[in-house]
């Protein structure tokens, strides 16, 4: 509890620094906001143009698009501190985080936060809520808790993504572009229902990177187009807590393994 | 308070080296080279005590002080410290103990300073009365006052180091590891950082632990030096120790009414002589300086004498050479 | 002219020398490639018909924006020029004996080409080989692909011209991060990075000929595919050039109006 405590208290820390450069900011925010505001613009229209994607209208691809989009800029604002983390090893700082009475989970969430990545929350807040309310769905307490759970679940998906490879620059000092095919690419792959691609595609991205559990397959029951049980796909989001739980212990071997090598 | 048996470290270090062709090789292939850090360093620190840790760059001093504050494990050897080894239980181990990186700021660069020591408080979880007091002793001792609610990058390099040194005070530490306190300061803030780092060893029986470039911080601080070279330990001992073994030798400076010919002393070596200034140098444990002053009478009229034993930074210079570092 | 020589060589080593990051860019333009075809494959998959440029086209354009992004992306920052102008240090480049816009345009320039040498040469063999679907065409003829070779060293040339343009406004916004963003995410839109123009509505389609973006990357590469033929090219390279010629004119004069200002202030 207490690490919630101090994770808020970096946060203002951080909100109080980044205000000092209050032009920059907002110019900033608003950039974050037109980034995936381009993306959906070329989604419109492709729509436009194609009518619509191997029986997939356009609210429905953009519900997907919205879900993805809200749980990476989500993501991206806490968890940023390990996107950044190979610039803490490399000036060093990492050290002094281990001179601290606390754990180096809640000390790397706090050392950065990017208030800017709001502007790019809104903009998936705008399209979730387009799709919303074009989509014909039959709102119930089950459905709207499947919703909730599939952004909350993403977010662990890309926040897991963001610690594995913070962990690789314990090993590699630089650290790693290739996060970015499963970051930047999980989320633009993942904002199209995961069935119009290949199946290699597909079940990497539904067993390995849970991907498809926390938007594809849940989505299948909100728009009521699921055969099976429902518990089961209202459950599938979960996946993306499985996924952070190993991310979580890779790291905890990569900072021993720091302790040992002092890179 | 602080022992270390036999501790060893070593590392792999990658090689590099330029060009394009080379760029091209390393794409594949990477070669790689044992670098020791520390080979069977062994000693103890007492409580209360202040240390000197010196050595050349590269010699294994941040290495050791790193085993210490339990950020890097050793291959062997063992560290107790306060009855911990810090890199086990390593979050109930720092608590008590407080680190200064000279060269890297541990404070929020956009923030008034007093912003950074209140979320250290939150860190360290100390309790508010402790950090009240604590905080109001070192706005004293160390003139802070001024400066808190300033943030700090507008601060200049010894009104940061001040405040750095505060930060790593906040919580009360047993034992107060410095790397490099004084790199880059003016003289005024150097003697301001010292003269704090004195009183908190007499009045709070702080342990310090120094690493620096600077002797005349360890002159005007440590009564104990420890050496490092290529990762042992080879030198443990006062600096009296250190003078009596290097230092028997004086330079004595005569200013004088203006003479014809240079001043002949026996057992004394002439350095200089302008006219109206000779220097010589003297081996004290051959020739009693009063003997060489008398003699010296005789011959000029002397206006003022000064006599100074050999820097520390010179006897330093020689310890390093007679190990080859 | 040596100077400028020497500039390009120095940093074409050094980006060699980031060879992590370039294995990363080469698995992530691989799989982005790869993204974006399975997508247009789905949207073709139903409704072929209404699309303005077929899909092996789609595909070759696709693979080329990847291979070559180095090359025309805007989103690509040189934090040294953006320090020299914010710290005022300005003045040690004035101290040189070559004019700074020249300097400048051959370092971005060296920059971009080291980077897009690392990207390209092990992303083209793969690329041709792929399975048929997925691979990499060739130009329809020796023409076309002179004229592609050609269309893409000048787009290069406005890409820089463009980007130097994002420099030296910092002289007035004295704060790079939003400014360019802004402009990096708008000039890659109208350049076919994130819809190929050819799927781009008509109207917008008509706005984005006016721009100099799309010369940059959806010009060339529809050359190579003869998705433009040859005599459109030829002419598309002459529009090219007057690209190239307002804006190199143009950043040249704002940068000496910049540095007069600059001067003037006492740096």
């Amino acid at each position: 509890m207490s690490g919630f405590r101090l994770y808020f208290s970096y946060l203002s820390m951080l909100f109080r620094s980044q205000m000092q450069y209050r032009a920059s900011f907002l110019l900033l925010t608003a950039g974050q906001f037109f980034i995936p505001f381009a993306v959906f613009a070329s989604l419109y229209f492709l729509f436009e143009r194609f009518g619509q994607l191997q029986g997939w209208s356009f609210y429905e691809v953009a519900l997907i698009f919205a879900v993805i989009h809200l749980a990476f800029s989500i993501a991206e604002c806490f968890a940023r501190g390990f996107d950044m983390f190979s610039s803490l090893v490399v000036s060093g700082d990492f050290d002094r985080l281990l001179v601290r009475p606390r754990s180096t989970i809640v000390q790397v969430l706090g050392s950065q936060f990017e208030f800017t990545r709001f502007g790019r929350l809104l903009q998936g807040a705008i399209v979730l809520a387009v799709a919303l309310i074009n989509l014909p769905i039959a709102w119930n307490a089950a459905k709207i808790a499947t919703l909730v759970l599939m952004i909350a679940c993403g977010v662990c998906i890309f926040a897991g993504i963001f610690v594995l490879f913070a962990t690789m620059c314990f090993w590699t000092v630089q650290g790693l572009e290739v996060a970015n095919v499963f970051t930047d690419g999980g989320r633009e792959m993942a904002q199209y229902p995961l069935d119009i691609y290949k199946r290699w595609v597909t079940v990497f991205f539904t067993f390995v990177i849970p991907f498809g559990c926390v938007n594809y397959l849940p989505m299948l029951f909100l728009l009521d187009r699921a055969d099976g049980p429902a518990a089961a796909y209202m459950a599938m989001p979960l996946a993306g807590v499985l996924f952070l739980v190993p991310c979580v212990l890779v790291w905890r071997l990569g900072v021993r393994h720091y302790r040992s090598t002092g890179s | 308070m602080i022992e270390l048996q036999g501790i060893s470290k070593s590392f792999k270090v990658a090689k590099r080296s330029p060009g394009i062709g080379q760029a091209f090789k390393a794409l594949f292939a990477r070669e790689h080279t044992i670098v020791h850090a520390l080979r069977d360093v062994s000693f103890s620190i007492g409580e209360g005590e202040i240390v000197g840790y010196i050595g050349p760059n590269g010699a294994g001093k941040s290495t050791s002080i790193k085993v210490m504050s339990g950020i890097l494990v050793p291959d062997e050897g063992s560290c107790r410290i306060m009855g911990h080894t810090p890199w086990r239980d390593r979050t109930e181990y720092v608590r008590s103990i407080g680190v200064v990186f000279g060269q890297r700021s541990q404070l929020w660069w956009d923030v008034p300073v007093l912003d950074s020591f209140e979320l250290l408080k939150d860190i360290y979880r100390i309790r508010e009365a402790d950090y009240r007091s604590n905080l109001a002793m070192l706005t004293e001792t160390l003139d802070l006052e001024p400066i808190l609610q300033v943030p700090v990058r507008q601060l200049s390099l010894g009104q940061r180091m001040r405040c750095e040194i505060a930060a790593s005070l906040l919580h009360g530490p047993r034992i107060l590891f410095l790397d490099e306190p004084t790199i880059g300061l003016d003289a005024v803030s150097k003697l301001a950082v010292r003269k704090f780092i004195r009183t908190l060893n007499e009045e709070k029986g702080v342990t310090v632990i120094l690493t620096t470039h600077d002797m005349s911080d360890i002159e005007a601080l440590a009564g104990r030096i420890l050496m490092i070279g290529k990762g042992t330990l080879l030198y443990d001992g006062t600096i009296e120790k250190l003078r009596s073994r290097f230092g028997t030798e004086r330079k004595i400076t005569v200013d004088h009414e203006p003479s014809e010919k240079a001043p002949e002393v026996p057992g004394a070596t002439l350095l200089s002589w302008t006219g109206e200034r000779t220097v010589l140098s003297v081996d004290t444990e051959r020739n009693r300086m009063a003997d060489v002053l008398s003699r010296l009478t005789g011959q000029i009229e002397l206006i003022d004498v000064s006599v100074e034993a050999k820097p520390v930074d010179e006897m330093i210079v020689e310890l390093y050479r007679e190990h080859r570092i | 002219m040596r100077a400028y020589a020497s500039v390009w060589r120095l940093r074409f080593q050094l980006g060699m020398q980031y060879r992590t990051a370039a294995f990363a860019g080469i698995a992530t333009q691989l799989f982005f490639g790869f993204v974006f075809i399975m997508v247009y494959m789905a949207f073709y998959a139903n409704g072929a018909k209404s699309a303005t440029i077929d899909l092996p086209d789609l595909i070759t354009y696709t693979w080329l924006q990847q291979i070559f992004l180095t090359l025309i992306m805007l989103w690509y920052r040189d934090n040294e020029i953006f320090g020299l102008i914010m710290s005022g240090n300005i003045a040690y480049e004035l101290c040189r004996p070559c004019g700074i816009y020249g300097f400048w345009y051959a370092k971005l320039l060296g920059q971009r080409l080291a980077g897009a040498t690392l990207r390209y040469l092990p992303l083209l063999p793969i690329v041709l080989v792929l399975p048929k679907p997925y691979r990499l065409g060739f130009p329809p003829s020796a023409a076309s692909f002179a004229l592609f070779l050609l269309a893409l060293i000048l787009g290069l040339f406005i890409v820089v011209g463009v980007s130097m343009l994002i420099y030296i406004s910092v002289f007035w916004t004295l704060s790079p991060v939003g400014s360019t963003l802004m402009i990096a995410v708008a000039g890659e839109f109208f350049a076919g990075m994130v819809i190929p123009v050819p799927l781009m509505p008509g109207w917008l389609q008509n706005a984005v000929n006016f721009l100099p973006f799309r010369w940059t990357a959806d010009f060339p590469f529809r050359v190579y595919s003869g998705h433009i033929p040859v005599r459109e090219a030829a002419a598309g390279v002459a529009v090219q050039l007057g690209w190239v010629a307002i804006l190199v004119a143009f950043g040249a004069w704002l940068l000496s109006r910049a540095l007069r200002r600059t001067v003037i202030q006492g740096g």
